[in-house]
């Protein structure tokens, strides 16, 4: 479960997009993912601006390559089922080689490896230079639902402490019944969920008892005013670049 | 010495029927420490989460500093009692170490400056000052309770009550916890099985058993009397004999 | 199911994202007036174990496996809007933190994952509840049913977006087919643990279900006998299979019996197991919108029917084991 550890999301670093505040971060990335979402599919030649545009993120954030490639791997089991579109569009067809492949199957295909790996990209700069509780005070700070953020928040708190829950459950569940069948395993589990959920429903009703016992009457704390000087402009400038490559793929297209 | 916090004849039942407090009477003085005792089953937690009208008692008064509690004054009271819980996973509920001591001056309604005093001199006062930014749930245990109990102390509270606070420590852990609450000089209420820590750091005990209060006074005396002990479930470690303590 | 950047055009993933955005926004107002505020860390919490048993993997088919979505079981412990929010923040943060899913179609994966599979699985679920006798066993085949259902309904959903806003040309006959037939094995899976689950938290603490919460459910504290339990799962199961595939019509122009690489359906972790294809059964579908409005209501019909007829068999069984 190694997909778990908010600590291997985040590299520490006191670059200068480390320094911005987390709601410029967060809008940069929005604005960024439009842009690349809004480029036509077959202005091909704009994707490689798009990812020189994004190389500079990562260069500013002074994120290492080995770092970003690896993380950005995380994303390929996602996509590959893009792979079969051209196998199962309509025509018209190309031959290559032995395969008759879809042509619309094939921009298809293309679209998703280009776009997501561009979105994907963005989202590692930002998670990357911003701890995720700072991300969630961004999104505060954007006026997101109090609710939906401090749902995370305890979401993303509590991740670990329920995931190695669940370690030491299947470990017992090991040790106990030895090697199960991928099956058997499943049902246990199954059950088990159930008892893990009422665990976390006794265990929320401790933090609530914590949460009085601290004099919170309904209403989560506002988030703290950044630490961060919030600066837009440098931010503003590197979004219009993406925007300017993705209108100009729009017009002449 | 005045009292500061007086309990009389609480009394809670839980809605299936179980009579966790059945009239328990006490009070405590400013500057005092006390060890609250008693099996399994006596009614400390139920007390605890009544003390500060988390559960509301069908009997009874509570003041502190002169304030009855009712559901009007719960933010006071709550201010002035503490409550450390025995989980520091529970206590411990925001991203960082930081928020989570900021979250009872934030919840007070005091402006940011005012927080961020009482933050860090909470921090301080737990040796925990380097750690602000850690995440809780990468802090030992020794680490998480200190947290714990700083965030209950950024509220300055007048009575700091700790629910097992020596749960999962290990010898040293617990010296140094002992230590610790000797340094703070809020008054303090200890709930504990940990009868050698209760005598190490606590002058006066309360037993508590079957929801009432079964005795009350010096602790070296309450756990020289065997028929006491036996009579609440209460049981020394092997080869401890407080008699041989020096003198308190 | 998480559906990546890419995949949707840029105008059905605004659109997607209004819904969802609306969606959602209803669900936290719903919810945070109709429960008390200690919800607020339980809603967490729980978003916190569907995402971690999310990452478990079960076997759907040789070589293919899926993973517990939670809408329906987030819906039936929690109420349809809590529910919907939790599973949302869990899609939401997958989304910008892990990859699992793209930014720009958050939108779409809110809308499937987590609105679509709450909506639907809260009514199916009380619905059968209320067809059926008030046992826990009841309550757990109206999970069943309720989880299986709401995963038909997300995948429906995604075919909707794709038919609206789709690229590659795949044709949205083969799409039906593929999605349809994959979800239905995910479903069962789905339906089976949330049916377990909701058993054992039924067993423990009834009263922390709103599913159930003005429902007095008989046989909560009686474990039900294994026989009873492996025989109804066992019916519902074999019933459900074949009315899934013996409803989906088979008359097309273009049979094209092709084997497919459907979607990715599982995300341990990165090393580990990664989208597998499968052979499928030859799905067949004119894509025509009266037929897919047919299979749909037929489909749903007929696990209802599936799962009445699952429990007369227990209660037939089980009065043979008594009086054995």
């Amino acid at each position: 479960m190694s997909g778990v550890h908010a600590h291997a999301l985040h590299y520490h670093g006191h670059s200068p997009v480390h320094r911005l505040a987390p709601e410029v971060k967060i809008v940069a990335m929005f604005a960024f993912v439009a842009a690349v979402i809004a480029t036509p599919t077959r202005a091909v030649w704009a994707f490689g601006f798009l990812a020189a545009v994004l190389a500079v993120a990562v260069g500013l954030a002074e994120i290492p390559m080995g770092f970003f490639l690896k993380r950005l791997s995380i994303e390929i089991p996602f996509v590959i089922f893009a792979l079969a579109m051209p196998f199962v569009g309509q025509g018209p067809y190309v031959e290559v080689g032995s395969l008759s492949l879809s042509v619309p199957g094939l921009w298809g295909s293309w679209n998703v490896l280009a776009k997501a790996t561009l979105s994907v990209g963005a989202s590692i700069v930002l998670s990357a230079t911003t701890e995720v509780a700072d991300i969630l005070s961004g999104f505060d700070r954007l006026r997101a639902p109090r609710l939906l953020t401090a749902i995370a928040g305890f979401m993303v708190r509590y991740l670990e402490v329920v995931v190695s829950e669940l370690g030491r459950v299947r470990t017992a569940i090991a040790a106990r019944l030895g090697d199960l069948s991928r099956r058997r395993e499943a049902a246990t589990l199954a059950a088990v969920s159930g008892t893990m959920f009422i665990r976390a429903y006794e265990r929320g009703e401790r933090i609530h008892q914590a949460m009085l016992a601290r004099g919170y009457q309904g209403v989560m704390p506002a988030a703290a005013a950044p630490e961060l000087p919030v600066r837009w402009s440098g931010m503003v400038a590197w979004a219009a670049s993406a925007w300017v490559v993705a209108a100009a793929a729009i017009l002449t297209t | 010495m005045t009292a500061l916090l007086e309990v009389e004849d609480l009394a809670y039942t839980y809605p299936d029927g179980t009579e966790a407090l059945r009239g328990a009477t006490f009070s405590v003085a400013e500057g005092e420490r006390v060890a609250l005792l008693g099996p399994n089953g006596a009614g400390k937690t139920t007390l605890l989460l009544a003390l500060i009208g988390i559960i509301q008692a069908s009997r009874g008064v509570v003041r502190v500093g002169g304030v009855t509690l009712e559901p009007e004054t719960y933010p006071e009271v709550r201010r002035r009692i503490g409550i450390v819980f025995q989980d520091p996973d529970d206590q411990l509920f925001m991203p960082t170490v930081w928020r989570d001591v900021a979250f009872g001056p934030a919840n007070l309604g005091l402006d940011g400056e005012e927080v961020e005093t009482r933050t860090k001199e909470a921090l301080a006062a737990v040796d925990m000052e380097q750690q602000a930014d850690r995440a809780p749930h990468h802090l030992s245990g020794g680490e998480a309770r200190r947290a714990a109990i700083a965030t209950v102390l950024s509220m300055r509270p007048d009575v700091l009550v700790l629910d097992e606070p020596t749960s999962n420590l290990d010898p040293v852990g617990r010296r140094e916890l002992a230590d610790l609450l000797s340094t703070l000089d809020t008054t303090q209420i200890v709930v504990t099985h940990d009868l050698p820590f209760a005598l190490r750091l606590c002058p006066r005990s309360i037993v508590l058993n079957g929801g009432r209060v079964a005795a009350d006074g010096p602790t070296a005396e309450l756990l020289s009397d065997t028929d006491l002990m036996a009579a609440n479930r209460l049981e020394l470690p092997y080869g401890f004999d407080p008699g041989t303590i020096a003198g308190r | 199911m998480h559906v990546p950047d890419g995949f949707i055009d840029a105008a059905t993933s605004v659109g997607t994202g209004v819904v969802a955005a609306g969606g959602l926004g209803v669900s936290l107002r719903k919810a945070a007036r109709a429960l008390r505020d200690f919800h607020v860390p339980l809603a967490g919490v729980t978003a916190a174990l569907i995402f971690a048993l999310q990452m478990l993997n079960f076997p759907v088919l040789p070589g293919v496996s899926g993973h517990l979505m939670g809408g329906a079981l987030a819906a039936i412990l929690l109420g349809p809007w809590m529910g919907a929010a939790v599973v949302s923040v869990v899609v939401i943060v997958q989304a910008l933190f892990f990859a699992d899913g793209g930014v720009s179609a958050l939108g779409v994966n809110v809308t499937n994952i987590a609105l679509v599979t709450a909506f639907v699985a809260w009514p199916v679920f009380r619905v059968v509840l209320k067809i059926l006798p008030k046992t826990r066993l009841s309550a757990m085949a109206a999970a069943m049913a309720s989880a299986f259902v709401s995963v038909l309904a997300g995948s429906f959903a995604f075919v909707l977006e794709y038919a609206l806003g789709g690229v590659g040309g795949a044709p949205i006959g083969t799409v039906l087919g593929a999605m349809t037939g994959i979800h239905a094995l995910i479903g069962i899976g789905e339906g089976l643990i949330t049916a377990t689950a909701l058993g054992t938290v039924l067993a423990v603490r009834p009263d922390l279900v709103q599913g159930v919460a003005d429902v007095e459910l008989s046989g909560t504290d009686t474990v039900p006998t294994g026989r009873a339990v492996t025989t109804f799962v066992l019916t519902g199961l074999v019933v459900a299979i074949a009315l899934v595939l013996f409803v989906a019509p088979f008359a097309s122009p273009h049979p094209d019996g092709l084997e497919t690489v459907a979607e990715e359906t599982g995300f341990a972790s990165a090393a580990q197991e990664h989208p597998i294809g499968g052979p499928l059964a030859d799905y067949q579908v004119a894509g025509v919108e009266s037929e897919t409005v047919g299979t749909i209501v037929s489909g749903i019909i007929g696990t209802v029917i599936a799962f009445a007829i699952g429990l007369g068999v227990v209660a037939v069984s089980r009065r043979r084991a008594r009086s054995a």
